[in-house]
């Protein structure tokens, strides 16, 4: 599927910075030696995405907005003393990072202490690769970018898991056993959710997902509302975000698999657990959200700066779970992903498929996907409530009050005094 | 299956220095996967042999140490101590001298649950959302701490016979001010978090303690009333005129820690309660009496009891007709509470072990003395 061009392909033209970067590299490929120029791609669309939207994305959102938006839900003011509002904080914070002495245990294992960050900060980058950021802004426009996204996503758990054991530290074994078994476990249900999206738009490519999003002007987060909150949970697991972030469960097991990390090398680990968290709010926002469309206003406003807007609003997600909601245990976690989640995931998926049979076999018109979006959308409530209330819950069984008694005396059998009366 | 795959247990130090051990205690655990099948607790990493020291100071010098055994509610300490010496030496307290410490001593009963409920939700692991919500209103009553005695954390504000200052102009209108605004701070707090179900999962049935173990243990306070036994002394053996306040004993339903938690809510809003009762009846007159500033108390013991914020607080004091006490001993909640971790932990996760010890609301600076 082609990319619709813009209104011009001129270099010149900002609202798309793919039309400056290949009629650059095209006249350079008559003069460098062959080959030489897909190097120099590869080095201009790092640069590109990390300079232009991770590293800013990293600082000021990743750690100035989630410093300061958390601070307000805890009725704080938050960093507001490095620069204007605080905005250098995340600079202050680097340097105190980079300064530090990064300690290696008598104990540890220390060749795989040092690969360790290293190995986790590599698949980060080649995450935005394949990141539609506008119609020609796409370094590896592949037609598999999503099964890509999905494979690649899952590296890091490696990485982890080669930190926490090279520690030699009981707390870092367990975060890191913690981790490989969560990321195994919702694994699962992510992808087959996001299987209900390749159904629907025929394509396992980012950037046809988005077009497809386009031209029916449609986004699948309508259409799609459990494959959304399946992916938001899923990645949540597989990035250590709170609720589910039991792997670094700070009150537990310390810092898990970061425990005995420091300086910089425990700063790379941070720093890329925000890009992780990014790349995966990039992949919903293209997904899930129209990626860099916006209903025509790409026309005039320069798609990558809408995709950037959608992204950061999803992180903001992130950053509110964290600031309002406890952890779950592990096994509380895991049940959630193989009773909750798998059998949502599944049903999602029939559901997917039959209103897909239906739209081609009947030759439906396109308009069809409306009526599909509500479907879905009391469907979700519905099947969500059903599944709960199937698996036990019943907040209101649970007692919300103490009860109360007038007199000292002795035990007191539930029976005589119940709820908040006397 | 279990032939194939095999497991052994293998001990894990949880402390002395760990994000959650609310100082420096330790419990050893050995673990069988996340399951717990033994725990030992190992404390005295914060003795400061108090109990010892107290023999070599008067009577009014050794109030200041009551402030550091728990830390987080050193005016409940203080009456309790003071309390020992005024029944060893036969002090009366004048009525608004009564009024005043109750006033104190329920303040800090909501300053130190506020501590309490918050890091016990910082535990199940909430990212300092509670902990900042409450502390924003112990801030409150911390302010009205350093009104009246000079200090926010370590008061030293009883004293025999009495309370050192009489409360200043400005502590009514301030307090009546906190008074309003503590009932919606409650109900928001508990509206939020007792209907959360990652909340309830974490905590409905994690760390039970039975009734009859919460007896056996002698356990008191919150911990004893969230097993549903009604226990207070404030009920039981009134003093400082608490027979004259209106106010109920919040029980449990099970003795978890959810229960724990349902509890302190519901005494705070008792405390805040009897708090206004007492400023509406403040009594006039002197807020002390005049006692020998070398006190010395005929000889013989006695053993004054208060329902502190963490439960039954009870100072020992012997005298010889010395001007410092023969013997001095601490009754310390924290520390009897705490026996029953073992029973509460075992068979449970790691992070219900981290669970159960929140809810049990423990200060280190209490447990070792």
């Amino acid at each position: 599927m082609a990319p619709p061009v813009l209104v011009t392909d001129h270099w010149y033209d900002f609202r798309d910075l793919g039309n400056l970067s290949s009629r650059l590299l095209e006249s350079l490929a008559d003069v460098l030696p062959q080959g030489a120029v897909y190097v120099l791609a590869a080095v201009i669309g790092f640069v590109a995405s990390f300079v232009i939207f991770v590293l800013p994305s990293q600082l000021f959102v990743g750690v100035y907005g989630e410093r300061k938006l958390i601070a307000r839900v805890q009725s704080r003011y938050g960093p507001n003393r490095v620069g204007p509002f605080g905005l250098l904080q995340p600079i202050a914070d680097t340097i105190k990072l980079m300064q530090k002495e990064a300690l290696t245990p008598k104990s540890a294992d220390r060749a795989l202490m040092y690969a360790a960050p290293a190995l986790f900060v590599a698949p980060c980058v080649l995450l935005f690769a394949v990141i539609p950021f506008g119609p020609n802004m796409v370094f590896a426009d592949t037609s598999v970018s999503l099964l890509f996204y999905v494979a690649i996503s899952a590296l890091p758990v490696i990485s982890a898991f080669i930190a926490g054991w090279s520690h030699n530290n009981k707390y870092s074994v367990f975060g890191s056993v913690r981790m490989v078994a969560m990321a195994i476990s919702y694994e699962v249900p992510l992808v087959l959710g996001l299987l209900g999206i390749v159904l629907f738009t025929g394509t396992l490519s980012l950037q046809g997902i988005t077009i497809w999003q386009k031209e029916l002007d449609i986004w699948l987060v309508v259409l799609q509302p459990i494959a959304l909150a399946i992916f938001f949970i899923g990645v949540s697991a597989e990035l250590n975000r709170t609720p589910t972030d039991i792997a670094e469960a700070e009150s537990e097991i310390v810092a898990g698999y970061l425990t005995e990390y420091s300086g910089m090398k425990w700063g790379l680990f941070y720093g890329m657990d925000i890009g992780y968290a990014l790349a995966a709010s990039a992949f919903a926002a293209t997904v899930f959200l129209g990626g860099w469309t916006l209903f025509g206003l790409e026309r005039w406003v320069p798609p990558w700066i809408i995709f950037i807007g959608k992204t950061h609003l999803f992180y903001a997600l992130f950053i509110w779970t964290r600031g309002t909601l406890p952890r779950l245990r592990i096994d509380q976690l895991m049940g959630f992903a193989w009773k909750f989640m798998l059998p949502l995931a599944l049903v999602n998926l029939v559901m997917v498929a039959t209103e897909r049979m239906f739209w081609v076999e009947q030759a439906a018109d396109d308009s069809v996907v409306y009526v599909f979006a509500l479907v879905n959308i009391v469907a979700a409530g519905a099947l969500v409530y059903a599944w709960s209330r199937i698996l036990g819950y019943r907040p209101e069984d649970y007692p919300t009050k103490a009860r109360l008694v007038e007199t000292a005396g002795g035990y007191v059998p539930i029976e005589s005094a119940k709820g908040g009366a006397q | 299956m279990s032939g194939i795959v095999r497991s052994e247990p293998f001990t894990l130090n949880i402390g002395p220095q760990h994000p959650s051990t609310h100082g420096v205690f330790r419990v050893k655990v050995t673990v069988d996967g996340e399951k717990i099948v033994d725990a030992e607790m190992v404390m005295g990493y914060l003795h400061r042999a108090m109990e010892k020291l107290a023999e070599e100071r008067t009577y009014t010098q050794n109030i200041p140490f009551t402030d550091r055994a728990d830390y987080l509610s050193s005016m409940s300490n203080n009456l309790g101590y003071v309390l020992a010496v005024e029944k060893l030496a036969g002090i009366q307290v004048p009525p608004r001298g009564n009024a005043i410490r109750v006033i104190m001593a329920e303040l800090q009963r909501i300053a130190n649950h506020c501590m309490a409920a918050g890091t016990f939700i910082n535990d199940t692991g909430a990212w300092q959302t509670p902990v900042m919500w409450t502390f924003r209103e112990r801030e409150k009553i911390i302010d009205l701490f350093e009104m009246t005695s000079g200090a926010r954390l370590t008061c030293n504000y009883m004293r025999i016979g009495g309370v050192a200052f009489d409360l200043p102009r400005e502590f009514e209108p301030r307090a009546r001010q906190l008074l309003e605004g503590l009932p919606g701070f409650f109900d928001e707090f508990e509206g939020l978090l007792v209907q959360n179900e990652i909340f309830l999962a974490r905590t409905r049935g994690v760390g039970v303690v039975p009734p009859e173990t919460a007896i056996n243990a002698s356990l008191s306070g919150p911990m004893l009333r969230a097993s549903g036994v009604a226990w207070d002394i404030r009920k039981a053996d009134p003093y400082c005129g608490y027979e004259n306040y209106d106010f109920q004993i919040p029980l449990g339903y099970q003795g978890d820690s959810f229960d724990r938690f349902l509890v302190r809510i519901e005494e705070m809003r008792q405390s805040a309660r009897i708090i206004g009762q007492a400023l509406d009846g403040l009594p006039g007159g002197p807020h002390s009496t005049q006692v020998p500033l070398a006190l010395r108390p005929p000889a013989g013991d006695a053993y004054a009891r208060v329902e502190g914020p963490k439960g039954e607080l009870g100072y020992y004091i012997v005298s010889d007709e010395g001007p410092s006490p023969y013997r001095f001993h601490i009754r310390a909640p924290s520390f009897i509470n705490l026996s029953v971790l073992k029973e509460m932990v075992v068979g449970g996760t790691v992070a219900d072990a981290v669970v159960s010890l929140g809810s049990i609301d423990i200060v280190i600076g209490e447990v070792d003395r």
